[in-house]
């Protein structure tokens, strides 16, 4: 039966009327139309559902929505504009068709802001489970080493 | 743009143009106001459109799938009629005849094509409007044209100093003909033209804004999910309707021609209802059907009787007269689109109106199927696109918006239909599976004097034909190989089997760089030969193809010591007006047989250059998906159905398999070509010639698994 569950997202206080083993991507894309958080595989194999709970990057997809009670769940939409991460974005012109990089961006965020002076193989080890159909491997590197320098200098 | 306006077609034009508005940012629909009157718009053609306010409007007929479009095409328009770049917007036209491509009269995006349609009309249609405004601009002024300029969204009186901005000649230029033969622009006085302009949808992608197809929400909408065959042509034997209905949320359960529809309230309420209603099906048309019976009948359709696709009359004697006869026989597996945005299409079907949102290719085939099915008349269908996460010739598929538009027919209600990745991979329509049987001749100087090539896969380009006939899908690249061979046979043999099919990034290509370029390697060999210096042997007439060949093989390194790879392989490809070649460099672990491809370096003629920052990463990217195939990608067959089902078992290339590609622009003025597939096909070539480089190891079936490569390296 659904029930009443309250959830915060980006420090904002969300209630909906949900089944509680709905995964948490679905009540944030369909039930909250918080749409930068993409549906990809509903198996934790592409990454596209990528959001922060209590700050560590999680699959959206395979966490069930009454188990994000009481947590801090961020989104893309939650990361600041100013964000090195999101401004390597643009500077280095990532995206292609743009529907992996939500959660490109939220593992990169999540790797820079606990390293930020990651290796070739730690931001590989970070990014590997996040698909890329368009090919744009090369230049999230390039923006990480940016962002991560950025970092550093501030 | 070829002939002058009259005012009613211009105002009818107007109107319409002002009425609809589907922009892929917003998927607003604009309230029907007032029809424009001349004086509000300045429209020197369909796609181009500036107000009183300054504002430039594009319209476009093109959709953004990744490859930056929804940016190149105004760069063009801008340029040529010196706009200010900051005042221009883009909009996805209506889908009506006027705002077609020109070329093939479609709103459609494949082949290639957008910029080599586009780029001429949308010039001139700049070029146009600047010529217009200077007049418009001189009218007012009293003076003649030639004392006035247009720059950056002004036209300047020279002596005088004074101004009008665009939008202040607005009422003027609307009132003037559209001249047939404007003066386009220099190269030399382009602004933005050729110069790496950052891209207009990256800021909504980066925040998370930007909306895709499956971001539609349509007030009162319910979500969609069908029920289909577990095997190709399988007939529905029984449902539980009522298990289905009973479940909290579900509305309607709607049997139509796709299978059973449940719309419910809620996307898990469908799924769960989809559950309930234990849908039973019988056999499929092939139920034997399995990646081992579609593995021999590519084999064994080698020898089956074939279609002419090009028979030179001195093929027999030549390869009678041969010096050196060489042979060889290619395999490549069927490949899914696996688009990172699984399909989806919302409609709302009303009793004399149709919308539909849907991230295709092809707007055009989704108004026809939409008026088909609805029975409404394709001016009543109004189409949306948003951006597509991802096309690669998959989304020219419509089956989303059949069911959608189906299911809102039934219910009444807006349906938004998304496909699970299961269902995504398992009823989409993929790449053929191809096989490939070639034989050749050298002569005693080492020239290819007759090239035999028997092809066999199903039909790609097959609309509206009833086969069997020679599918340009396969035989493209074959019967017009670019290489100075002076006898060519090509047969195609057609594998009439359930699997649906549709073109594939490089549809032709994207197998036959390989067996081509691989073959080409293999006669290099055989004839003792730099497989750079053979190719460049038979490229004579060639000059931009052999360009690309020297400037891939100097940027690399070619014949100079590697550091750190064991091995390099060139490949070369000439498709979509563009020439390429790519150089990969890569090391085998004997004992494991995992390939590092360590970089690859790739040249490319494809023309002016609109944008090379895009330009760059259309052929990075095309390279990684062409290496995604090549070393991982295959179509699994089981039951008369599919047996793949997702990404734990269909993989595609991450980031710790995606080599540094270089990619270097030859300076051309040649006739503009497409980018977006050109450099797909050297991507296998190139690795397996790197392979063979290495380690003498040939091999001749895709993917490059690691017991491929450990059985391939147990035969030298």
């Amino acid at each position: 039966m659904a029930q009443s569950i309250t959830l915060k997202i980006n420090g904002q206080s969300h209630t909906v009327e949900v089944e509680p083993d709905v995964p948490l991507l679905w009540v944030i894309r369909e039930y909250l139309q918080m749409t930068g958080t993409k549906f990809g595989c509903g198996i934790a194999q592409c990454g596209a559902c990528t959001v922060h709970v209590d700050g560590q990057p999680m699959r959206s997809c395979q966490l069930q929505v009454s188990r994000a009670v009481g947590r801090e769940i961020t989104t893309i939409e939650g990361i600041r504009e100013d964000h090195p991460i999101k401004q390597a974005w643009i500077d280095i012109q990532v995206p292609q068709c743009g529907y992996c990089q939500s959660g490109q961006i939220m593992s990169a965020v999540a790797l820079v802001d606990k390293n930020s002076n990651p290796s070739e193989e730690e931001i590989i080890q970070a990014m590997d489970g996040n698909l890329c159909r368009c090919g744009t491997y090369t230049r999230i590197k390039q923006a990480i080493y940016q962002a991560a320098e950025e970092v550093r200098n501030s | 743009m070829s002939s002058t306006l009259d005012r009613r077609t211009f105002l009818t034009r107007a109107g319409l143009t002002l009425a609809i508005v589907a922009t892929p940012s917003s998927l607003k629909v604009l309230a029907m106001g007032p029809a424009a009157t001349a004086a509000d718009v300045f429209s020197p053609g369909p796609w181009l459109q500036i107000t009183p306010d300054n504002q430039v409007t594009i319209l476009l007929c093109k959709s953004e799938m990744g490859q930056g479009i929804h940016t190149a095409i105004p760069m063009i328009v801008a340029d040529e009629l010196e706009a200010d770049w900051s005042q221009v917007k883009t909009e996805m036209a209506p889908v009506e005849a006027e705002y077609a491509d020109p070329v093939h009269h479609m709103h459609a995006t494949f082949g290639s094509q957008s910029i080599r349609h586009l780029y001429q009309p949308l010039r001139k249609l700049g070029a146009a409007g600047r010529e217009i405004l200077v007049e418009a601009a001189a009218n007012k002024w009293n003076v003649a044209a030639s004392q006035c300029e247009a720059i950056q969204g002004k036209v300047h009186h020279k002596s005088s100093g004074r101004s009008f901005s665009y939008g202040e000649l607005v009422e003027e230029a609307s009132s003037l003909p559209v001249p047939e033969n404007p003066r386009l622009k220099d190269k030399s006085e382009f602004k933005l033209m050729g110069t790496p302009v950052a891209r207009r949808d990256l800021p909504a992608k980066v925040s998370g804004e930007a909306k895709f197809g499956l971001d539609t929400f349509v007030p009162g909408m319910l979500y969609g999910v069908v029920a289909r065959p577990p095997a190709y042509g399988a007939k529905l034997t029984s449902y539980d309707e009522q298990a289905a209905k009973k479940v909290n949320g579900v509305r309607h359960v709607v049997e139509f021609d796709r299978g059973i529809g449940i719309c419910a309230d809620t996307i898990d309420a469908a799924w769960k209802g989809r559950e309930a209603l234990n849908a039973q099906w019988g056999p499929g048309v092939e139920p034997g059907l399995s990646t081992a019976s579609m593995d021999k009948y590519l084999a064994d359709a080698l020898d089956m009787s074939a279609l002419e696709a090009r028979n030179d009359p001195g093929v027999p004697a030549a390869l009678r007269q041969a010096s050196k006869r060489v042979h060889a026989t290619y395999f490549l597996p069927y490949l899914s689109h696996a688009i990172m945005e699984p399909m989806n299409a919302t409609a709302h079907v009303q009793a004399d109106r149709c919308e539909t949102w849907s991230p295709s290719q092809s707007p055009s085939g989704v108004q026809q199927v939409a008026a088909r099915i609805t029975g409404l008349k394709p001016e009543q269908i109004q189409v949306h696109t948003p951006y597509l996460g991802g096309g690669y010739g998959g989304r020219g598929a419509t089956d989303g918006v059949h069911e959608a538009v189906s299911l809102s027919k039934a219910t009444g209600k807006p349906i938004k239909v998304i496909w699970t990745r299961e269902e995504d991979i398992k009823y989409e329509a993929f790449r053929p599976g191809y096989g490939h049987r070639i034989d050749a001749s050298l002569d005693k100087t080492g020239k290819v004097t007759a090239w035999s090539h028997r092809v066999a896969g199903s039909i790609v380009h097959g609309r509206g034909r009833t086969p069997p006939f020679v599918d340009s899908g396969a035989v493209s690249g074959l019967r017009d190989l670019q290489y100075d061979i002076p006898n060519i046979k090509v047969d195609y043999i057609w594998v009439n089997k359930p699997i649906p099919v549709r073109p594939w990034r490089s549809p032709s290509g994207s197998h036959n760089g390989f067996t081509v370029e691989s073959f080409m390697d293999e006669l290099a060999h055989a004839a003792n030969q730099d497989p750079v210096e053979f190719r460049l042997k038979h490229l004579q007439h060639a000059p931009r193809a052999q360009r690309v060949v020297e400037l891939a093989a100097e940027k690399s390194g070619w014949g100079k010591p590697l550091t750190g790879a064991e091995g390099r392989g060139i490949a070369t490809y000439y498709t979509d007006e563009a020439y390429v070649a790519a150089v990969a460099e890569v090391s085998v672990d004997r004992k494991t047989g995992v390939i590092d491809i360590h970089r690859i370096v790739c040249s490319v003629d494809g023309g002016p250059i609109i944008n090379p920052d895009t330009a760059e990463a259309q052929i990075a990217g095309a390279l990684v998906m062409g290496l995604s195939a090549a070393l991982k990608e295959k179509v699994e067959f089981a039951d008369g159905g599919v047996k793949s089902a997702n990404f734990s078992d269909y993989h595609t290339l991450r980031m710790s398999q995606a080599p540094n590609i270089e990619v270097h622009f030859v300076d051309s003025d040649a006739k503009i070509g497409g980018l977006g597939e050109p450099s797909l096909p050297l991507a296998a070539p190139s690795v397996t010639n790197a392979i063979f480089a290495a380690t003498g190891a040939r091999i001749r079936r895709l993917p490059l698994t690691p017991e491929r490569v450990l059985e391939a390296l147990s035969r030298v």
